[in-house]
């Protein structure tokens, strides 16, 4: 078993070069569960730990947009400032696992490991999120929908490194919801990320868990687009949220399994859908 | 402000502190896990993956090819008896012809790491012919099942049966309820350190267990061995609540360390703890209350089918202990109850933190709430109504003769202050859904719920579960020596306590906990305190009396005139005080005493007969914050007052009870072992979901103090009651928030969003 330990991207990608096989490890809170329960035979590690690069984010105001370095911790999202600027991003990071999980984990794991019940992931999705891919060779960008390809399965080639993801910065309401079986700790059953974009007058939805990939709710997207305006401030009445939320629950493929039943994820969406969106028209009316 | 110099004295009644609490919390206890020797191999266990087969082959040899392997053992291997149990040795120590749960030991490796164990245990090809398995309890009892064991398929039946059996109440209310199976998540995990014997004749084990001697006697059995040749130490235990009652890998870690002649380690990882001990009993039970149109309760009618999985364990003894409390804490002449626990293909059930109590108490808690209802009374007022009193009789005949304050349990409970109302704008972690940001203000309905229980203390039917304990005064110094299992309880700081209290000695050292001594039964069924506490109190006054002759010679004062007053010996009519480090210089006085409690009985066909020690009381009141739309739950807070008898270490005693409340309440809203054709579904932390902070409740607590005449230090066992009515309180608190029947547990929630 070789350990490289890389401190900077350039290594990396390189270090994937020499080593087509080796796994990558940020915080190790997905492969050191594999390990230990013996799912998982690590052969050569390639460390991103102690490549700084992968831990800055910086708000770029000429393209009004974040860039979150891939290892940034959840820690450092759910906390000021970061999370003053991507409000939805802060409380998803908030329902990650425990203090010591989101002191190491970060976007770039949840998008390695591509688990639909990743929670940074609808996030992502909700805000149209770029992934910035390195290799020995090139450099590609990725939108995050194109990323996604299915349960564990993703678009990042073996040679590849995530090294970054970008979203924009937007005015208007963003917020996160999940369900799990527990108040805090736990694997989400369903979970939902809205983002009212008020400058380019669209609300954005996307599910976790509910499907093998992240599901954008683009015909409730639609549909919504079509009865609110949505340009600058968003006045809307419950009747409205309800029916968004049901036409949203439509686009999910939910599963029975041990955490729950097919038919509770799709009606806890739903729920979760018309509550967001009832947020979202409560805080343009409290902004206004 | 005033100083005190002297330093307050850490005895009986006091928060005196454990000696093993400093070192928990910073890390340094050594845990049964912890534990090494020199040269010492790895051991592992290959389990069956099928809930039901038949073993065609084992094939070792690829293991044995592995370098870095010393030996495999199967059932062939056993040199003894092939089988252990708690009550009937019914569970192979290797399955030899036939697998009866996915998880099933078949064969054990001993290896130079545990990485090179675990690919020896790949390596092992068992040839299996895969059987339909028994699922069904009722296909158990109604024998449309083939037998899967040579004992049967039903372990035990037993029918209660008192009073008019044609009475017919004018109000009647019924119900169906079902428990899932809750495991006892005890955070310490399995492990073990087998060192052989040089003449390989003998073993001696370090093991985190909850009864030494009845290990040793399984154990001694399976080697062919004579009892003193397997010598126990306990290793540090990181709780219990039932689930290391029974053998897990004791006999495999013995048996690889002599036929290595190397010392053996084993422990087990989270996965295979869930695989490795036995659960509590998911069961169903059908229950019909008559009572007078005022609301006096007259008849219990029950039906209780409890899975015991494969193997019997304590199953027997879960069932008696189901059907007998199945009137709860109130008064009822007329009882028709009928019980079954069952053998299936499921996992083994044993015993945990309730036994049996846990699954009757969710019913006739309901139920009661039914009659209420249907009488038109409060929750509170149908339980004052028929609250027991000492003195009453059970559905089995037996009188209650333990202090028996049930009413006060209510009426204490009652008089606790309500938690304040949630705020306009609350704190979003504080409500259902938690750091999932679900719900607003306006999602949430609050409700509120009751549940008193009835526990008996110590085991029956008969059994004398006598405690041993020795104690030792020479040179000023106290030293206690006692095989009673430490395992997370606080016995430890009790018996100094006690001590320091009989014997006016400050210093009290411990011998380590082994079989080194008489047995002191199990750290099981609330009686510990009791028991050993019972054992340790009388070796000490065994030895005060000796300390007494010795001062009254000394000082001619007649003994019996003498007392301990502090850290003096004292003469009651007279003038005499003198410190007891004086008074026992140059002694040396050891002294070893038994305790047993009082002869119980075993049941008769009908359920009749004084098959009980004692009986402890608690009640609950729970306060629920629901989102009912997503089905959530957040309990707000658990009001309780319990009957303990009296206070032996105040911080102790509210340790037990805060820590059965959290225990309750996992049972009640997420815990649950998930089965699918007989394979567990969620066998980690992961998904066998626990209580965090954030959904434990504020507790509020008041003692009720009134000592119990039987037990030695007037104490009653308080471990296992906390755990047992805060689970149906917490269940009808959800009720009241949401009108729904909510008939089984753990409440989830889409019971919450789809049920009626």
């Amino acid at each position: 078993m070789t350990v490289i330990n890389a401190t900077t991207i350039d290594q990396v990608v390189s270090a994937l070069r020499e080593y087509p096989q080796a796994r990558l490890v940020q915080g190790g809170t997905d492969v050191m569960v594999e390990v230990n329960l013996n799912r998982a035979r690590v052969h050569d590690v390639i460390s991103l730990r102690r490549v700084n690069e992968l831990r800055r984010w910086h708000v770029d105001e000429e393209s009004g947009t974040v860039r979150i370095g891939a290892g940034v911790p959840y820690a450092e999202m759910e906390r000021a400032p970061l999370c003053l600027h991507v409000p939805a991003l802060g409380e998803a990071a908030r329902t990650v696992g425990a203090p010591q999980i989101r002191a190491t984990g970060s976007l770039g794991g949840n998008l390695g490991t591509c688990s639909p019940a990743g929670d940074g992931l609808p996030v992502l999705s909700a805000l149209d999120a770029v992934v910035h891919l390195r290799s020995a060779d090139d450099a590609r960008d990725v939108v995050v929908h194109d990323f996604m390809l299915g349960v564990k399965q993703n678009a990042k080639r073996a040679d590849e490194v995530i090294v970054a993801i970008t979203v924009p910065l937007l005015v208007g309401f963003q917020g996160y919801a999940k369900v799990g079986m527990r108040n805090a700790m736990v694997i989400s059953a369903a979970s939902a990320c809205l983002v009212h974009d008020a400058d380019n007058g669209n609300v954005r939805l996307a599910f976790g868990a509910v499907a093998p990939t992240i599901v954008r709710a683009r015909a409730a997207e639609a549909w919504l687009a079509e009865r609110v305006s949505l340009r600058n401030s968003l006045t809307l009445d419950g009747a409205i949220a309800r029916e968004f939320g049901q036409l949203a629950a439509k686009e999910c493929a939910p599963i029975d399994d041990h955490r729950s039943t097919a038919d509770y994820r799709r009606h806890a969406v739903a729920v979760l859908a018309e509550r967001l969106l009832l947020r979202a028209a409560e805080q343009q009316g409290r902004d206004e | 402000m005033a100083t005190t110099t002297a330093t307050s004295r850490a005895t009986l009644g006091t928060s005196a502190v454990r000696p093993d609490g400093m070192p928990k919390v910073q890390g340094r206890f050594a845990f049964a896990s912890d534990v090494w020797a020199d040269n010492m191999l790895w051991g592992a266990t290959l389990r069956s993956p099928h809930p039901h087969a038949r073993i065609r082959s084992i094939d070792v040899s690829g293991a044995l090819a592995i370098n870095g392997v010393s030996v495999v053992i199967t059932a062939d291997d056993v040199p003894g008896q092939l089988t252990y149990g708690l009550i009937t040795s019914d569970q192979p120590v290797f399955a030899r012809d036939v697998v009866r749960y996915a998880g099933e030991p078949v064969a054990a490796v001993a290896a130079d790491h545990p990485e090179t164990a675990r690919r020896a245990l790949d390596a092992i090809r068992v040839d299996y012919e895969v059987l339909s398995p028994l699922l069904d309890a009722e296909q158990a009892i109604d024998g449309s099942f083939a037998a899967i064991h040579p004992d049967g398929n039903v372990i035990r039946n037993q029918r209660v049966i008192r009073g008019d059996q044609s009475f017919v109440g004018d109000v009647i209310v019924e119900g169906s309820y079902e428990l899932g199976m809750q495991d006892q998540a005890f955070l310490g995990l399995e492990a073990a350190l087998a060192l052989p014997d040089e003449d390989g004749a003998g073993v001696e084990l370090f093991v985190a267990t909850q009864w030494l001697h009845e290990d040793q006697k399984q154990i001694a059995a399976c080697l062919d061995m004579p009892l003193e040749r397997v010598r126990i130490t306990l290793g540090g235990v990181g709780g219990a609540f039932g689930g290391r009652e029974d053998i897990s890998l004791q006999v495999h870690c013995c048996l690889l360390a002599l036929v290595t002649r190397r010392p053996i380690k084993m422990q087990y990882g989270r996965e295979e703890s869930f695989f490795g001990h036995i659960h509590r009993h998911p069961a169903r039970i059908v229950m019909r209350h008559h009572a007078d149109r005022d609301g006096t309760l007259r008849r219990v009618e029950a039906r209780a089918v409890f899975d015991g999985g494969a193997y019997a364990s304590t199953s027997s003894a879960v069932l008696i202990n189901a059907v007998t409390h199945m009137q709860g804490p109130y008064r009822c002449d007329i009882a028709t109850v009928d019980g079954y626990v069952v053998r299936t293909n499921n996992p083994p059930c044993g015993a945990m933190r309730g036994f049996g109590v846990v699954q009757a108490c969710f019913a006739h808690e309901s139920q009661m709430d039914k009659l209420a209802v249907a009488c038109g009374l409060s929750p509170v007022d149908i339980r004052l109504k028929n609250a027991m009193r000492t003195g009453d009789r059970l559905i089995t005949g037996q009188i209650v003769e333990s202090v028996a304050p049930v009413e006060r349990c209510i009426r204490e409970t009652a008089a606790l202050p309500m938690p304040a109302p949630l705020l306009d704008e609350p704190d979003a972690l504080e409500l259902p859904g938690g750091s999932g940001l679900t719900a607003r203000r306006s999602n949430i309905r609050r409700g509120v719920g009751w549940g008193v229980s009835i526990k008996n203390l110590m085991y029956s039917e008969g059994f004398d579960d006598y405690a041993t304990a020795r104690c030792r005064l020479a040179d000023g110094v106290v030293t206690l020596q006692f095989a009673t299992a430490e395992v997370g309880q606080g016995f430890v700081v009790l018996a100094q306590q006690i001590a320091r209290t009989v014997l006016g000695i400050d210093t009290v050292l411990l011998e380590p906990i082994s079989t080194a001594i008489g047995s002191a039964g199990s750290t099981s069924a609330s009686r510990q305190t009791w028991m050993s506490g019972g054992a340790v109190d009388g070796a000490c006054r065994l030895v005060r009396e000796q300390l007494f002759a010795h001062v009254g010679a000394t000082h001619d004062v007649d003994p019996l005139r003498l007392a301990i007053d502090a850290t003096e010996v004292i003469d009651t009519m007279g003038t005499l005080r003198v410190a007891v480090a004086d008074a026992a210089r140059g002694l040396v006085l050891d002294e070893t005493f038994e305790h047993h409690h009082r002869a119980t009985e075993e049941l008769d066909e009908n359920g009749q007969g004084n098959c009980h020690v004692a009986f402890a009381f608690v009640a609950h009141r729970a306060v629920v914050d629901v989102d009912p739309d997503l089905g959530l739950v957040k309990v707000v807070q658990i009001a309780t007052a319990q009957d303990v008898g009296r206070v032996l270490n105040p911080l102790a005693a509210l340790g037990q009870v805060e820590g059965g409340i959290a225990q309750g309440l996992g049972l009640a809203v997420m815990e649950e072992i998930v089965l699918v054709n007989g394979k567990m579904r969620n066998p980690s932390f992961t998904d066998y979901l626990l209580p965090t902070a954030l959904d434990a409740p504020e507790v509020v607590v008041t003692m009720i103090e009134e000592p119990e005449p039987q037990a030695p230090l007037g104490a009653k066992g308080i471990g296992e009651p906390p755990c047992i009515s805060v689970t149906p309180a917490i269940v009808a608190a959800i009720r009241d928030a949401t009108g729904k029947a909510l008939t089984r547990v753990p409440v989830r929630p889409q019971d919450i969003v789809f049920g009626d």
